[in-house]
C-alpha cells in the first residue's frame, strides 16, 4: 500500500505571534516551528497501516528549505521516503495544486493530512486535492481501518454525530483525534532518517485566489474580575446584568 | 448575480450556525444590491424553510432527495452547484462547520471560486477588491483576505453574527432537482450515529458552554458540570486530560486538537488553562473560570473568575442559575 501523508510547517502552539512592522507579513523571527499537530494523526495512522499490511509512506511537504528539519522529524518517526515542493505556500489552492501534481504522478492508494493547520486553520487543502483528483475526501475523520485490500473503513465527525463510511481506494482523508496516537522519534529512527531520501521538486505553476493583504491581533481582555468563592452567585448576576450574556 | 447559502438541517429544522449564515448573506446581497437565496438539502420541514425569510432570504431551492437525507459530500456539492449555476450566483456563504469544510473545498474547485474560510466580517468591497476578515493562528490573530476570483466562497465562523429576526417574513420554496446518478453516493455512509447531545444542544453551536477539567477528580463527578449546563440551557464539554482518561467522550474535548468553539459564555471549572485549550476557546465572547488554584494560568484569559473549590462553587452556581427567570 502506497501513502501520501501531507505535512505542514507550523509555529508551536506555545508561540507568540508577531507580523511585521506594516502588519502585512507574519514574522518568523524566535518562531519554533514544528510539524502541524493534526497531521501527526494523519502520519501516525499511516506508519501503523505500514507495519501491518507493508507499503510505503511517503511525506510530502509543501515549503521551503527552513522545513526539513521537521520534514527529518517525520522520517525519523517512520516515513519512508520524502518530497518537499519548493515554494511558499501563497494558500490553500496553490497548496492543493502541488499535492495533487505530485499525486498523478505516482499512484498512492491514499493521501491523508491533518484537518487544519493550526497556523492558517483553513480546513481546505483535503477537499480541493480530492476535487482536482476526482476521488472521494472523507473529512473530518477520527478511525481509519482496511476492510480488505481494496477498501478502508472510516469514521468521520459531523455536527451532532458521525457517519461510518466504507470506501474504495484510492481516497483523501483528513486526520483528527482520536485516529492515532503521535509518536516521538526514538535514537534509532533519527539515525536512519538521515539516509532515507528527500527528494526536492520544484513547483506547477498555480494560480492564488486568496491574497493575503494583511494581519492583526484580537484587542486585549480588560483583565479577569474577580468573585469571592463565598457568594459565588452573585456570578451568574452579573453575566446576566453586566456581562449581558445570560 | 445572487448571494446563495447553503443551509444545514438538523432535526427538521435549520442549525442556528445556518441561520447566521442566512443573514450574512443577506447582508452581502444588500452590498451588492442583490437578492439572497438559500439551498436546502434533504430532511427539512417546509415552514423551517419558509421561515428563513426571517433571515432576509427571499427565496429557497429545496432537493428533497431522500437519499440526502444523510450528509453525502460528492452529491451535495452536486446539488449546491447546480443552485449555484442556476441562480448565476457570485457569493455562495455556508457556516464553518464539518460539512461545510468538505463541501465548501470541492465547489471552489468545481466552481473555480476564491475560498475563505472561519469568517469573521463582511466583505469589503471599496476599489473592486473583496476582502474578509478570517481568524488564524488558532484565534491568535486575524487576517484580511482579497478574493480574486469572480466567484466568492465564505465559510462564516459560527457565533460571530446574529442571525436577524425579521418576524413573520417568508421565502418562496422552488424545488430543485440536481439528477444525481449512483457515482454521487460511492462515498455514501453506511452507517450515521447521532450523539448523545448535552440536553439537546450541539457543542459546536452552543451559545453557552460548560466544560470540566481534571479538577472534577473523576467522572462520578460530572452531574457538576450537567447540572449547571441544564440550568443554563447549555452544551457539556471537556479538557484534553478528561477525554484521555475516558471521564467524557472524545467528542466533547474542546481545545487545539479537539473542538473549538467560540460561544457568548464559557465556563471552565477545574481546568488550569493550558495554551493548548485556550486555542480552542480563546474567541469565545466572555470567559468563566473557576479553579482551586490561584496562580492557574487561565485566570490571565478570564473575564471572570472564582478562586475556590467546584465542589462547593458550583452548587452555588447552580441554584443562583435555577433563581434566573428565564
Amino acid at each position: 500500500m502506497k501513502i501520501l501523508v501531507c505535512i505542514s510547517n507550523v509555529p508551536d502552539t506555545t508561540s507568540k505571534i508577531n507580523f511585521s512592522g506594516d502588519n502585512k507579513s507574519f514574522d518568523k523571527n524566535g518562531v519554533q516551528f514544528v510539524i502541524n499537530p493534526w497531521d501527526e494523526y494523519a502520519l501516525t495512522r499511516a506508519i501503523e497501516l505500514k507495519e501491518a499490511k507493508g507499503g510505503n509512506v511517503t511525506v510530502l511537504n509543501v515549503g521551503e528549505a527552513d522545513a526539513e528539519p521537521n520534514i527529518r522529524k517525520a522520517l525519523a518517526i517512520g516515513a519512508d521516503d520524502a518530497i518537499r515542493v519548493n515554494a511558499n505556500p501563497k494558500d490553500a489552492f496553490f497548496v492543493a495544486q502541488q499535492i495533487a501534481a505530485i499525486a498523478k504522478q505516482n499512484n498512492y492508494d491514499m493521501i491523508l493530512m491533518g484537518k487544519e493547520s493550526i497556523d492558517y486553520n483553513g480546513s481546505q487543502v483535503h477537499g480541493m486535492v480530492g476535487e482536482m483528483l476526482g476521488i472521494p475526501a472523507i473529512v473530518p475523520a477520527f478511525k481509519l481501518d482496511m476492510v480488505d485490500d481494496s477498501t478502508a473503513r472510516l469514521e468521520r465527525e459531523i455536527e451532532g454525530g458521525k457517519e461510518v463510511v466504507e470506501v474504495k481506494l484510492p481516497f483523501v482523508a483528513s486526520a483528527q483525534q482520536p485516529m492515532s496516537e503521535p509518536r516521538i522519534p526514538n535514537m534509532r529512527g533519527i539515525m536512519t532518517a538521515r539516509t532515507k531520501p528527500l527528494q526536492v521538486v520544484e513547483p506547477v505553476s498555480a494560480e492564488v485566489k486568496a491574497d493575503y493583504v494583511g494581519y492583526s491581533k484580537p484587542e486585549k481582555k480588560g483583565g479577569v474580575k474577580m468573585i469571592d468563592a463565598e457568594n459565588a452567585g452573585e456570578l451568574i448576576t452579573l453575566l446576566r446584568n453586566e456581562a449581558k450574556v445570560l | 448575480m445572487s448571494v446563495l447559502v447553503f443551509v444545514e438541517g438538523f432535526n427538521g429544522e435549520i442549525k442556528k450556525s445556518s441561520l447566521e449564515a442566512a443573514t450574512y448573506g443577506y447582508q452581502v446581497a444588500q452590498q451588492l444590491g442583490t437578492t439572497a437565496t438559500a439551498v436546502a438539502i434533504g430532511e427539512v420541514h417546509e415552514e423551517a424553510l419558509a421561515k428563513l425569510g426571517e433571515q432576509g432570504i427571499s427565496k429557497v431551492l429545496y432537493d428533497a432527495d431522500s437519499r440526502l437525507n444523510q450528509f453525502v459530500a460528492d452529491a451535495y456539492v452536486k446539488v449546491i452547484a447546480k443552485a449555484a449555476q442556476q441562480e448565476n450566483a457570485k457569493v455562495l456563504v455556508f457556516s464553518n462547520s464539518n460539512i461545510g469544510a468538505a463541501v465548501g473545498s470541492k465547489l471552489a474547485v468545481r466552481l473555480n471560486g476564491s475560498l475563505a474560510t472561519n469568517v469573521t466580517t463582511l466583505p469589503k468591497t471599496d476599489g473592486g477588491q473583496f476582502i474578509v476578515t478570517r481568524g488564524v493562528f488558532s484565534g491568535k490573530a486575524f487576517a484580511d483576505v482579497n478574493l480574486t476570483s469572480d466567484l466568492k466562497i465564505i465559510a462564516v465562523k459560527k457565533n460571530a453574527f446574529e442571525a436577524n429576526h425579521n418576524a413573520g417574513a417568508t421565502a418562496t420554496i422552488e424545488k430543485l432537482s440536481a439528477e444525481l446518478s449512483d457515482a454521487d453516493f460511492a462515498a455514501a455512509p453506511k452507517e450515521t450515529v447521532m450523539q448523545d447531545s448535552s440536553g439537546g444542544v450541539l457543542l459546536p453551536e452552543a451559545e453557552i458552554v460548560v466544560s470540566g477539567g481534571r479538577g472534577l477528580k473523576g467522572p462520578e463527578n460530572w452531574h457538576l458540570v450537567e447540572d449547571l449546563a441544564k440550568a443554563l440551557g447549555a452544551a457539556t464539554a471537556c479538557s484534553k486530560p478528561v477525554s484521555d482518561l475516558d471521564w467524557r467522550p472524545h467528542h466533547e474535548h474542546v481545545g487545539q486538537t479537539g473542538i473549538t468553539v467560540s460561544p457568548n459564555l464559557y465556563i471552565a471549572i477545574g481546568i488550569s488553562g493550558a495554551i493548548q485549550h485556550l486555542a480552542g476557546v480563546n474567541s469565545s465572547k466572555v470567559i468563566v473560570v473557576i479553579n482551586k488554584d490561584p496562580e492557574a494560568p487561565f485566570f490571565k484569559a478570564a473575564d471572570y473568575g472564582i478562586v475556590g473549590d467546584a465542589f462547593d462553587v458550583v452548587p452555588k452556581l447552580i441554584e443562583a442559575a435555577k433563581a434566573l427567570d428565564k
